[in-house]
């Protein structure tokens, strides 16, 4: 199953390499892992989007939890949260596909951010399935490229993750 | 100590006197380019004294043999490079038995880090999957602060080798020493006490088993919780087996002691564990060499109650009942509370049908060997160095058939007795660790039981135990095999035994 952690961490350098070297030394999956710092600059907020079994998730979570710069943890999906990921897409726009693409855009609520002769650059932001509703609605030949910074997640209402 | 507070000192001075603050007695290392500063200082002073080996591997298993000796912390000191990599088959087999050391690296200059420069080596990249924590110091500012960190976290909760990489300019920028008294880590805070809800639970199925079973690792040793396991197994009267890496902590020429579990365990050890209706887990992790396939494993239905230090260590292979997470000499005596309050005790009928059951499994004699052959037989040999000892040398040994024979036939009565490399399975580790084991009790008989093979693998350190005068009897029990390939390819292989004889290779080359 699908699960989205997030962790906050020492912002120090190697931090990230520990998470990641854990998770390729123990044959665990990352869809995707972003990490920034948070407001306060000594600490680091990650989100591992992963998939495994629950005894896997689990592992996960006590193995992260190990890492001594690992401040906490938490398994965001077992419980109310929200997600988005960002995706900058590169499309051809020349003359013929121009106000198709726009109204495309529009409809996922994206935003043209870059125009040339005969490209757009659309930003969209949403859920990992939507970003990926928007890729499958387009023609795979107008696509020119795609960059997406994997998901952050934050639980919902009171539910908290800082130290 | 005289602590000189506030002065400028240079950081080879502040590495040496951080390890004087830690009542460091010896330091294992072998020198180079990057830690000259640091051997310079070494030599200076006379607190803490410096056994130069002859291979950094050397080092590391002797600064390890140390400390699982003695529970100090074992202090390796090697150069950048190659210094660091020799040092990582050390440095594992530390990791893997969880053994609490501080290694020093050398490394190259700050402003040559990541140049390719002369010795360099990713050191905090090559050892990060093998150590519990490392470092690279880039500020002097720090060098005292995480040196302090390195003994703190290499002691304190599931202990474990903690590296410290100093570059080479930082060990001669001069700064203020001041020695922090304690340690505060906002992201480790290891859990000591056990959870009471939890222990109540354990000490009522315990109570109410009909088949009770105790199973015992390292964990026990580490944490020096032998004495409360014993009183603890007595007082119940239950069946123990200890792991190959908990030898002594539950005396083996006792009666309720039926041996070693799992693949090279006894058949009563590991009949016991199969047929138990609940099975106490006490620093112990239910290693694939304990208990095979944890499907099959799991087939018999029995609660199991586990306790451990590491969190992660729970249910990572076998699904437990009853987790109860804390220091495990801590959690014992909790336990032993209770039953000494009066927990009601198992049904004595039930019991003796159980012990009645053991006792028939044990009749077996699954390890008897013929004493009457012509040719010494190994197990002969172990008997023979345990009554000639009194039951009472340090052992080390290697990896192979002679380590299973001394698991098996030196009856280990006391805790950090028995030392080898039961995770890694580091041939090569018996030496070494025999030497670090010799500097932790000096009056000591320590005996380095090995093989022809593994011997070979460290075998230069005969040359620092000569230098050094260490009194250590290598007991070599030479097959001329390889002898635990031989005995898989003999199992599994229908007997092609490929490269797996000493003399042929030796015959055939000359």
């Amino acid at each position: 199953m699908r699960h989205i952690i997030s962790i906050l961490l020492e912002n120090e350098a190697g931090a990230l390499s520990r998470v990641s070297g854990l998770f390729s030394a123990r044959a665990y999956n990352i869809e995707s892992l972003t990490v920034a710092p948070t407001e306060d600059p000594s600490m680091s907020r990650m989100t591992i989007v992963t998939t495994g079994s629950e005894d896997v998730i689990e592992q996960i979570t006590k193995q992260l939890n190990k890492l001594v710069e690992v401040v906490k943890v938490v398994d965001l999906s077992e419980a109310e949260h929200i997600e988005r990921e960002l995706m900058l897409i590169k499309v051809r726009a020349g003359l013929k596909e121009r106000e198709d693409m726009k109204r495309m855009a529009d409809i996922f609520r994206g935003r043209v951010i870059d125009v040339s002769d005969n490209t757009y650059t659309i930003e969209l932001t949403g859920d990992c399935a939507k970003l990926d509703a928007f890729i499958q609605a387009l023609d795979a030949g107008a696509i020119i490229e795609t960059v997406r910074t994997g998901a952050s997640g934050i639980g919902r209402g009171n539910r908290v993750l800082r130290v | 100590m005289d602590r000189v507070k506030g002065l400028e000192l240079t950081g080879a001075e502040i590495v040496v006197r951080c390890l004087q603050e830690e009542g460091v007695e010896f330091v294992f290392g072998y020198p180079g380019g990057a830690v000259l500063n640091i051997y310079d200082e070494i030599f200076k002073q006379d607190k803490v004294k410096h056994v130069l080996v002859r291979h950094e591997q050397g080092a590391a298993h002797a600064a390890d043999g140390y400390s699982r000796a003695s529970n100090k912390v074992g202090v390796c000191l090697v150069t950048s490079g190659p210094g660091v990599t020799n040092a990582v088959t050390g440095i594992a087999t530390a990791y893997m038995d969880s053994i609490p050391m501080v290694i020093l690296s050398g490394q190259v200059p700050t402003h040559a880090i990541g140049l390719d420069a002369f010795q360099e080596v990713d050191t905090v990249g090559v050892t990060r999957p093998c150590v519990k924590h490392n470092f690279l110091v880039k500020d002097i500012k720090d060098l005292a602060a995480t040196i302090k960190k390195a003994f703190y976290l290499a002691t304190s909760g599931r202990p474990g080798p903690v590296l410290v990489d100093i570059p080479k300019d930082i060990t001669a920028a001069k700064h203020e020493f001041l020695y922090p008294e304690s340690v505060a880590m906002r992201s480790y805070n290891p859990v000591v006490k056990g959870h009471a809800g939890q222990i109540k639970k354990a000490v009522q199925l315990l109570t109410e088993a009909k088949r009770p079973m105790i199973y015992t690792g390292g964990g026990v040793i580490l944490s020096d919780a032998a004495p409360q396991l014993t009183e603890f197994v007595r007082l119940l009267g239950y069946p123990v087996t200890n792991t190959l890496m908990g030898l002594g902590a539950y005396p083996a020429s006792d009666k309720q002691f039926l041996g070693m579990p799992g693949m090279h365990g006894t058949y009563e050890a590991n009949m016991a564990m199969q047929n138990c209706d609940v099975l106490l887990a006490v620093g112990a992790r239910f290693d694939d060499r304990v208990i095979g396939n944890p499907d099959h494993f799991a087939q018999n239905p029995r609660k199991i109650i586990h306790i451990d230090i590491d969190p992660s260590s729970i249910s990572k292979r076998v699904k437990v009942d009853v987790p109860i997470v804390g220091h495990v000499p801590e959690v014992l005596e909790e336990m032993l509370k209770l039953l000494r309050a009066g927990s009601k005790r198992v049904a004595a009928a039930d019991l003796a049908a159980w012990w009645k059951q053991i006792e028939e499994w044990r009749g077996k004699d699954c390890l008897k060997y013929d004493r009457n052959s012509e040719i010494i037989k190994p197990q002969f040999v172990i008997e023979k160095l345990w009554e000639a000892t009194g039951g009472d040398a340090f052992v080390t040994s290697d990896v192979g058939q002679h380590q299973m024979w001394a698991a098996q036939f030196y009856r280990f009565d006391k805790p950090r007795r028995w030392i080898n490399s039961g995770g890694l399975g580091t041939m090569g580790f018996g030496l070494p660790a025999a030497m670090g084991v010799q500097y932790a009790n000096p009056g000591a008989t320590v005996a380095c039981v090995t093989g022809e093979a593994s011997i070979q693998m460290c075998i230069q350190e005969l040359s620092t135990c000569k230098q050094y005068r260490m009194p250590i009897k290598i007991v070599n029990l030479n097959n001329r095999y390889l002898g635990m390939v031989r005995q898989w390819q003999e199992l599994d292989y229908g007997g092609r035994y490929s490269s797996r004889t000493w003399t042929r290779c030796l015959i055939s080359s000359s």
